[in-house]
């Protein structure tokens, strides 16, 4: 392996006297489409946080393009990494155009207003996430699934080179989850955008992404492909319970069934 | 609900208008209505004149610097914390610049440093560590930081009130009585030399303020997501803290603490004009500093040959304010702020 776009080397995280990452080492390459998997609380979102520094400190190394993350100032590192959080339900008082222009944040001196390549990233990233008609709206009268995407058209707008979402389909209806992965492999794609993002739902990790990366009590219970992945010995594993497979009709991809119909 | 840039020019213009005429009509209104020729003959030395330009204009300028500084201190707080409730007054902050003027007053100080006086020096000590103790016990508390920090707030300005009694009770009847009156908030017949005790303190503080538009507006958003877009949280914080605790510390060295307008005044502009700080800012600092002025010239017009204290009337003003917002009109806009 090559030298990856974001390199984690024996990183260790504690908050509040917890240990919440242990050692924790993996490479993502450049383009790559990673998903996070895990039980709750195995530190999944921690790791997103550090890795675009809402935390600071840990031990260990961690590289975003070739550069210790230490080194970035919070704006040079916002050129590299943008972050979505998980949905929490809050509003803000702007339109949907002001929320995602704000994305341009780290490209503007303190002083210089938004110009004509800052006004062309943020029409890029609304016509890429669909959400050029309610550009003028706010988010009080957004459903969740269309709030979701601003988030996402803001973090676009930003055209940092790695993406970290944080369950950014959870809770979202059938239509607009497929909606969201299909966005995010089109960024993917088209924008050669390295992807890491937080999943509980293991079958879309499996479709979508090219590496999987498992953590289970801070520490990486696997790393690798998800054919790799699909495996009962190593899910159960990770999540103490055992799993059932079965063959997609279409593409006969091995995929989860759900508890419900066993 | 959005207010098109259109409409911004316009509802500036009115308020840049309006300001104006506050600050021309101001120094003419009041118990003694004066002729033209005081204002246009300064030199002349009659007493017309000296009322109006020893007595009615600093009075004026003070106030207006005053309102401003509260006003946008207010703003900051509110959009830092991400709560409608955040003022210099709820955070306690008013009550450390209280603190630090009362100890300033009963110990008898008198220093000076490079030509800031050594009161607003006080004042501003007080504000900083009413600050730094509310948001050190909102990160060590845990649960939702917001309730902490409000009830941190409460608890901070109860215990500097008790300590402000204190020493009033032990001081002698002199230094009681000019702590108490003081105490009571007022824009006091001041001279040229009060104004330039708060200007330098209210200048750099909004000129910080307004520095940093952007990254209030990022702040409001969460700050998360203001993180994530390269934003320096712990930093900016910390600046606009300061910032704002040189505005009241300024303030409140000089005219005492004046409630209300630092909750109300930002509410209002934020109904008016958009919660985007690159316009609030401004309209902030306009429309407080217009108010205070207007609440002022009541203040010493209402009851002459008395005065009231101004607090009086900005809270008059301000509590039927507040139950209006409790019961959520501002909630329209779809967010707590």
């Amino acid at each position: 392996m090559g030298n990856g776009i974001i390199e984690m080397e024996r990183y260790s995280f504690s908050l509040g006297g917890r240990r919440i990452l242990k050692d924790v080492s993996f490479r993502a390459g450049e383009g790559e489409y990673v998903s996070v998997v895990g039980p709750n609380g195995a530190g999944k979102t921690t790791l997103l946080k550090c890795l675009c520094r809402i935390h600071r400190g840990g031990s260990g190394a961690v590289r975003i393009a070739g550069r210790p993350l230490q080194e970035y100032g919070q704006k040079d590192l916002a050129l590299q990494v943008s972050y979505v959080p998980q949905a929490d339900g809050r509003l803000y008082p702007f339109t949907v155009y002001e929320f995602v222009m704000m994305g341009r944040y780290p490209h503007l001196g303190p002083f210089s207003s938004p110009g004509g390549r800052d006004e062309r990233a943020v029409r890029d990233a609304l016509a890429l996430t669909g959400t050029a008609e309610f550009a003028e709206r706010y988010p009080g009268t957004l459903s969740g699934g269309e709030r979701q995407k601003v988030f996402i058209a803001a973090a676009l707008a930003q055209e940092a080179r790695i993406l970290l979402l944080d369950e950014p389909a959870t809770f979202l209806d059938p239509r607009h989850e497929a909606e969201i992965h299909g966005l995010l492999a089109r960024a993917n794609r088209e924008r050669g955008v390295t992807i890491l993002s937080v999943t509980h739902d293991i079958n879309s990790a499996a479709v979508t992404s090219r590496r999987i990366l498992a953590l289970k009590n801070g520490a990486v219970a696997f790393h690798g492909e998800p054919d790799a992945f699909m495996n009962g010995e190593i899910l159960a594993g990770i999540y103490e319970k055992p799993f059932l497979f079965a063959a997609h009709p279409r593409s006969g991809k091995k995929i989860v069934v759900p508890e419900l119909f066993s | 609900m959005k207010t098109g840039s259109a409409g911004k020019g316009i509802r500036f213009a009115v308020l840049f208008a309006l300001s104006l005429a506050v600050l021309a009509g101001a120094p003419m209104v009041g118990m003694k209505i004066l002729p033209l020729s005081a204002v246009l003959h300064p030199e002349s030395g009659t007493l017309e004149s000296n009322i109006f330009w020893m007595i009615r204009v600093p009075r004026m300028l003070v106030s207006f610097l005053a309102g401003a500084a509260l006003a946008v201190s207010g703003m900051t707080f509110q959009a830092v914390f991400r709560n409608p409730l955040a003022t210099p007054f709820t955070l306690g902050v008013a009550s450390g610049a209280s603190l630090g003027t009362a100890v300033y007053i009963r110990f008898g100080l008198v220093f000076h440093f490079w030509g800031i006086s050594g009161l607003s020096l006080s004042a501003f000590a007080g504000a900083v560590l009413s600050i730094v103790l509310v948001y050190g016990l909102t990160r060590a508390g845990r649960g939702s930081s917001t309730t902490t920090m409000l009830l941190a707030g409460v608890a901070v300005s109860f215990f500097f009130s008790s300590v402000i009694l204190f020493l009033q009770y032990m001081s002698s009847i002199s230094h009681s009585f000019r702590i108490l009156r003081w105490l009571m908030g007022g824009i006091e017949p001041a001279g040229f030399e009060s104004l330039l005790n708060m200007a330098p303190f209210v200048i750099a503080g909004s000129a910080i303020v307004f520095c940093m538009t952007r990254e209030l507006n990022l702040l409001m958003t969460g700050e998360e997501i203001a993180a994530g877009r390269g934003v320096n949280v712990e930093n900016t914080k910390r600046v606009l803290f300061f910032a704002a605790s040189l505005m009241v510390g300024g303030v409140v060295a000089v005219c005492g603490p004046i409630g209300f307008v630092g909750m109300m005044v930002p509410h209002i502009c934020r109904l008016l004009i958009g919660a985007d700080h690159r316009y609030l800012t401004a309209f902030t600092l306009l429309f407080g500093g217009s108010f205070l002025t207007l609440c002022d010239t009541f203040a010493r017009t209402i009851v002459a040959p008395a005065e009231m204290p101004v607090g009086i009337v900005t809270a008059l003003l301000g509590g039927p304010f507040f139950v209006w917002l409790l019961l959520g009109r501002s909630a329209s806009r779809g967010g707590i702020l």
